[in-house]
């Protein structure tokens, strides 16, 4: 895969990793790559990779059981919505209304694309 | 660990290196960056015994390189960037060097060769730049030592290769190794790398993860030209910039530029 993004890597795999639960590549309760298996796959330090993990289990997106690796969790897909929802708000919906002001794009033409 | 202590060396009066100290964590994958001629390779050879020098110390492990200590190069690998490799197939090297490196992995390389669609039973002379490279680069993480130097390991190889060599390092990478890429093609190795190193002939300039180095900095490009900026350029995309990052988010290194702010500083 190509990373190319402002994001740092760690947050574009968290990306990716969340895309596969959404995706159902990964269903909840599933068990999912490791660590290394993970950085072998995407090509990237697992160093980098072990960010991407905690960050997903601070997050309840993932969760790991003792010995037997990392899975997802109960409700993952919904806390990733609600996750991605927020960011889309936070951070992409400013820049798309700029874009649409800076074009002079009413309401009514955007509602009519949509 | 390797630990360099006031490293100096010279080729015929020039020097190379300079009182040079520094150190190499284990688990760790580094991006060693310099200008052309700073010592980048010197600095592999003097690691890896090849090179010896009266000026200073290295200590890795507690072996020093020059004494070329059995146990010490059974834990070292070093690829230089031109490797032209002897005139006997990939499996007759691999065997014959083996009995060197206890940790050797016959089936490691076998998958690895495959990975990279390379012939065991080829004679590395019949082999193009980059199958060389595919070859050696194979063997050297068959080999499975603690340290692993690689001179420009991209070089030669194709746009599938690259993806494939970084694929290759990812999956070798564990806490009790220590891997050193030395490049220019930053970009081929970005991703592999958690710690960077920016190397001068008299001082290491930058000696940093890439963790810390997202939390200090903020890499952004911007139509205007940032009025904080510690260092800007501009480019096709706008104003590529480096700033003191004030806030808990982390963009990505832009390590190019990271580069040349850190140079424009000495």
């Amino acid at each position: 895969m190509e990373y190319n993004e402002h994001k740092p890597i760690y947050l574009q795999n968290v990306d990716l990793m969340q895309e596969k639960i959404l995706r159902g590549d990964w269903s909840e309760e599933e068990r999912i790559p490791s660590v290394r298996e993970m950085g072998a796959m995407v090509g990237v330090n697992p160093n980098t990779i072990v960010r991407s993990y905690q960050l997903l289990e601070a997050q309840e997106v993932i969760y790991n059981k003792r010995g037997l690796g990392y899975f997802v969790k109960e409700g993952a897909v919904a806390r990733i919505k609600e996750n991605v929802k927020r960011e889309f708000i936070a951070n992409e919906l400013p820049q798309f209304k700029a874009k649409l002001e800076m074009l002079g794009i009413t309401k009514d033409e955007l509602l009519k694309l949509l | 660990m390797i630990e360099i202590k006031n490293l100096s060396f010279a080729y015929s009066g020039t020097d190379v290196l300079d009182n040079i100290s520094t150190a190499f964590e284990q688990g760790r994958v580094y991006g060693l960056l310099g200008a052309n001629g700073v010592g980048k390779s010197t600095l592999f050879k003097l690691l890896c015994g090849l090179l010896t020098t009266k000026r200073g110390k290295i200590d890795i492990d507690g072996y020093s390189p020059a004494d070329r200590h059995p146990g010490f190069l059974s834990k070292i690998f070093y690829i230089p960037e031109d490797f032209e490799g002897p005139a006997v197939s990939i499996k007759n090297y691999a065997s014959g060097i083996s009995s060197f490196y206890s940790k050797y992995d016959e089936n490691l390389l076998h998958s690895l060769l495959n990975d990279f669609d390379i012939d065991i039973n080829r004679k590395f002379t019949s082999l193009s730049l980059g199958q060389r490279k595919r070859a050696i680069l194979s063997i050297a993480l068959a080999m499975n030592t603690e340290y692993l130097l690689l001179d420009e390991p991209t070089n030669g190889l194709d746009i599938p290769a690259k993806a494939e060599f970084r694929k290759m390092v990812a999956k070798a990478m564990d806490d009790n190794r220590t891997i050193i890429i030395s490049t220019h093609q930053v970009k081929d190795v970005e991703n592999l790398l958690d710690h960077i190193m920016i190397l001068d002939k008299r001082c290491v300039l930058l000696d940093s993860s890439v963790a810390d180095i997202q939390q200090q900095y903020s890499f952004d490009v911007t139509m205007q030209r940032p009025a904080d900026a510690l260092y800007c350029e501009e480019g096709l995309g706008g104003y590529c910039s480096i700033s003191n990052n004030t806030t808990d988010e982390e963009s990505r290194i832009n390590i190019e530029l990271l580069f040349n702010y850190i140079n424009s500083k000495k």
